[in-house]
């Protein structure tokens, strides 16, 4: 696999539509963008003039203040829109707000979107480049770079690494995104959750897909924590929260069975005695913050790599 | 009206038994005679392209024509338009609409319209129950009295299997069936597109197939209690093709449908160009491959009975929002007859009169509707195909108020020549410049 | 393609530089080193080894990525982004006396991209600037303080240096 020079599409919509190459070329940018924070002054010129617009339908502190720390960093100005739900809610659909903010010709757009496909459709209608920031179930894609950046900071590589996932597997669109990503580049994916909530599609991908949580974490290299969100205990999907700990929950005693030097991760946030215990949270394998700190740096990687080259890739 | 003597058409009637160079007289918008080497005396003689191949008027027994209440989306006159355009003599309307067809004076005012337009035949079809909400049974025999040829509560399935129990036996006394949309709302929940590996990976909330089989196994289950008849809407599922195959053989009164879109396309479509068009969103979805070779089996060796467009207009600026919110259907009057030509004669999977027994003979027989087949004394209804004449789909040029086809571009074998109703010719081709003839 | 400057050349102009850096600043009191990248690094690496054999002091050295500061990153017509490099100053630039190395110095423009880096690192004393080539035609008002050889050039030629660390030989050749 010989690493990209350039990416080829405008957007980055999804990692389904990424080649390895591709991948590792976000990762080796973002290498070089992690030092701009060691500065003391934490700013490079490079998107100077450029206007990005961060368009979130739903609410998210981390990977909106994400986003925009890395846009500040690169002296791109950037602007921010917070709006409730979908075009139902709102009473403005997804297409006038689109052709509204075109009218502003703004040169990227950051969307995260209720609705699985949102970011497609806004490309279709935008001339931007379009950042998927989380689209329904479907894809999160910066999130996962930022998780491949980080497993590949602590263990050198990602190839043949075992991968447990761990969680709502059936809603997370922080799944599929990884998903995609570590079996292009070759690592062991395994998914685990309960029956109820896994999803279609999974083996086909050649991820091995298990309700055990022992199985799944037995001489795991990484083990990735997703959130359980309360409403699934609504939705018939699981009894309850001390059940999914009891069978689900990451504890030191199961931590103990993954590999030596296993890393924990979560996309954040947390949900503390649910899926995962403080104490692992909090303890020597957790990288939850170095993910967070990757964030910034992965996103600073795709927005350089999105701006430049425009008259050709159009 | 005009005396008219059709010369030595090539006629396919199953039902008459005939197949064949015949010639039809019709006088007064009456088929008068049919035979060979009929005498003209008077009647203004037209022969017709080579090609041309004449069957009874076709029947569309699942159309949604929006009036009255969302007439942003079809009308009455712009539907029956488009039923003409796609070679449908005769379309039988599904009652959600607003109000819901539920009282004879919906069914009156649906069937002024249809007569003011003059196209297409209209033939209401009244809700199971009040506002089609589960609760109460509408009055049937007023709505019978009034036009309609069937019930159904179609948007929603008939609610519960009491209420499905009531309904066949009531409207057995009309000999009338009811039209099930089957599926369980449980175990549809907020779905959105087929359950399978497609939708799990665009991250689209699924329908199992179970969610329409396991309602179509309760049809069946109280068509064998109350002996009455009921026809299975729209079926998608080879699950449920299974249960249909079962009930037949046990002699149970039930009857299904399909759509042309459900046996030519599956969820592969939601990832075509870039994903999530909702051209490619309807309810029941598009499903595996495993479920559309299974209902083109069912085609082919008769489980199914009838194919129906289910045409479902949708305004652009409901399609175009988010695929979540998007209102789920399709057109299909004017690509069903291209896309059964094609995708089932031309490709060997039937032939003409098979096709002739799906798209008229069976709908007219199960809604006990007049037509189906050529007969002297009876309205000529006709519909002239062009089998061998390409089509190419053109979203923006269809008759229909709405757009809403994922076919626009395809280039397909079998065009719809002219269409006849009551001996007037209300469409004719424009593409075929030798049936100008028949104006 | 001609070679201006062979293996034996290159290295004396380098020793050559590292006593002029010595005799101008009177002493490596303060000096610090920052190669750009690419070429310039090894460069600066071995400036910082003739330093250190005159005065047995080691000088600091960094190394500096300036393509996030270029002023013709976004006006690509054909292309992929250019590849970025870590940037690596590890030690305070305050105060300091700072030497810019370089391989060629043509338009300028990299320079200017280089102070501008150095810039929001802090605030040095002074800059100054080695290079191991100057091919002139300059577009901005950039001069070099240490020059290995002055090697005069037309536009349509192109300069190629050519170092042990990175290509396995010390040579530098001029095509066209």
């Amino acid at each position: 696999m010989t690493t990209a020079t350039a990416l080829r599409s405008r957007h980055l919509l999804g990692i389904a539509d990424m080649d390895p190459g591709e991948i590792q070329l976000v990762l080796e940018t973002a290498l070089a963008m992690k030092e701009v924070a060691t500065r003391p002054i934490k700013k490079v010129p490079t998107l100077r003039g450029r206007t990005i617009i961060n368009l979130f339908f739903e609410p998210s502190t981390r990977t909106r203040m994400s986003f925009e720390l890395a846009e500040k960093r690169l002296s791109a100005d950037t602007l921010g829109m917070t709006t409730a739900g979908s075009s139902v809610v709102k009473g403005e659909t997804l297409s006038d707000t689109a052709r509204t903010l075109e009218a502003m010709a703004p040169d990227m757009i950051v969307m995260r979107h209720a609705s699985s496909g949102a970011a497609h459709q806004l490309a279709r209608i935008c001339r931007a480049s379009i950042i998927n920031a989380g689209d329904g179930m479907h894809e999160h894609p910066t999130q996962a770079l930022l998780d491949a950046f980080t497993i590949n900071e602590r263990k050198g590589r990602l190839a043949g690494l075992r991968v447990a996932i761990v969680g709502d597997l059936m809603h997370s669109r922080v799944l599929r995104s990884n998903v995609w990503l570590l079996t292009k580049m070759g690592a062991q994916v395994c998914a685990c959750a309960p029956a109820t909530l896994v999803p279609h599609g999974l083996t086909e991908l050649g991820v091995e897909v298990t309700t055990s949580m022992d199985r799944a974490v037995e001489g795991a290299d990484v083990v990735m924590m997703l959130r359980v969100q309360q409403e699934r205990m609504h939705g018939l999907f699981l009894p309850s929260v001390r059940e999914y700990f009891t069978l689900f929950g990451l504890t030191p005693e199961r931590m103990r069975r993954a590999a030596p030097e296993a890393i924990v991760m979560h996309p954040g946030p947390m949900n503390r005695g649910v899926e995962i215990d403080s104490e692992v949270a909090d303890g020597p394998w957790s990288v939850i913050l170095d993910q967070v700190a990757n964030g910034v740096a992965v996103r600073m990687a795709v927005l350089y790599l999105l701006a430049g080259g425009d008259e050709e890739r159009n | 009206m005009a005396l008219i003597l059709l010369k030595s058409v090539n006629l396919v009637d199953p039902v008459a038994g005939r197949q064949g160079q015949f010639d039809l007289l019709i006088d007064g918008g009456i088929v008068s005679r049919i035979g060979r080497d009929l005498p003209t005396d008077g009647a203004r003689v037209i022969e017709l392209p080579a090609g041309a191949v004449v069957t009874p008027g076709l029947i569309d027994i699942h159309v949604h024509l929006r009036e009255p209440g969302q007439e942003h989306k079809e009308t009455i006159a712009t539907g029956t338009a488009s039923a003409v355009a796609g070679g449908f003599t005769a379309v039988a309307c599904m009652p959600n609409t607003d109000p819901v067809n539920d009282h004879a004076s919906v069914t009156e005012f649906i069937t002024k319209r249809a007569a003011e337009a003059a196209l297409a035949r209209v033939y209401p079809i009244g809700a199971v129950s009040i506002g089609s909400r589960g609760d109460q049974l509408t009055e049937i025999g007023d709505l019978r009295a009034a036009g309609c040829v069937a019930i159904s509560d179609d948007g929603r399935p008939v609610a519960t299997a009491l209420l499905m129990r009531r309904a066949l036996e009531y409207a057995s006394m009309f000999g009338m069936p009811v039209i099930d949309h089957c599926e369980d709302p449980s175990l549809k929940g907020d779905g959105v597109a087929h359950e399978g590996a497609v939708a799990s990976l665009l991250g689209l909330r699924g329908i199992p197939g179970a969610a329409e089989s396991v309602m179509v196994e309760r049809d069946a289950s109280i068509a064998e209690l109350t002996g009455g008849r009921v026809h299975i809407a729209h079926m998608s599922a080879r699950q449920s093709l299974r249960a249909v195959r079962a009930g037949k053989e046990r002699g149970i009164g039930i009857t299904a449908e399909v759509t042309p879109h459900h046996f030519v396309l599956t969820d592969e479509a939601l990832k075509r160009n870039g994903g999530y068009d909702t051209n490619t969103k309807m309810n029941p979805p598009l499903r595996e491959e495993a479920d559309r070779v299974a209902m083109v089996e069912g085609l082919r060796d008769g489980s199914i009975d009838v194919i129906a467009t289910d045409h479902a207009p949708h305004h652009a600026d409901e399609k175009a929002l988010e695929f979540d919110i998007a209102p789920f259907g399709i057109v299909g009057l004017e690509t069903a007859v291209p896309l059964c030509v094609d995708r089932l004669v031309h490709a060997g999977v039937i032939g003409l009169t098979r096709l002739v027994e799906l798209l008229s003979a069976n709908p007219a027989r199960i809604l006990g509707l007049p037509g189906g087949t050529i007969a002297e004394g009876a309205p000529a209804d006709l519909t002239v195909l062009m089998p061998d004449v390409d089509v190419t789909v053109r979203a923006s040029a269809l008759r229909s108020k709405s757009k809403n086809t994922p076919f626009d571009g395809w280039t397909l074998k079998g065009a719809v020549g002219a269409t006849i109703v009551g001996g007037r010719t209300v469409f004719v081709n424009p593409d075929v410049p030798a049936l100008k003839v028949l104006r | 393609m001609s070679v201006v400057m062979d293996a034996d050349r290159l290295s004396r102009s380098l020793a050559r530089m590292a006593h002029e850096i010595l005799e101008r600043n009177r002493g490596v009191e303060d000096i610090a080193l920052v190669g750009i990248r690419s070429r310039g690094v090894p460069l600066a690496a071995r400036i910082a080894r003739h330093l250190k054999e005159l005065t047995g002091v080691d000088v600091p050295v960094g190394t500096l990525d300036i393509t996030l500061y270029r002023d013709d990153l976004m006006r690509h017509p054909v292309g992929p982004q250019p590849v970025i490099r870590r940037t690596e100053i590890p030690f305070s630039i305050d105060d300091r006396v700072i030497l810019l190395v370089d391989d060629v110095l043509y338009t300028g423009r990299t320079i200017r991209a280089a102070l501008d880096a150095l810039i929001d690192f802090g605030r040095p004393k002074s800059i100054q600037l080695v290079a191991l080539v100057d091919r002139g035609h300059r577009e901005l008002p950039i001069r070099a303080d240490y020059v290995g050889r002055n090697i005069p050039t037309s536009r349509q030629q192109s300069v190629h240096v050519h170092l042990l660390e990175v290509d396995g030989r010390d040579e530098v050749e001029v095509q066209g």
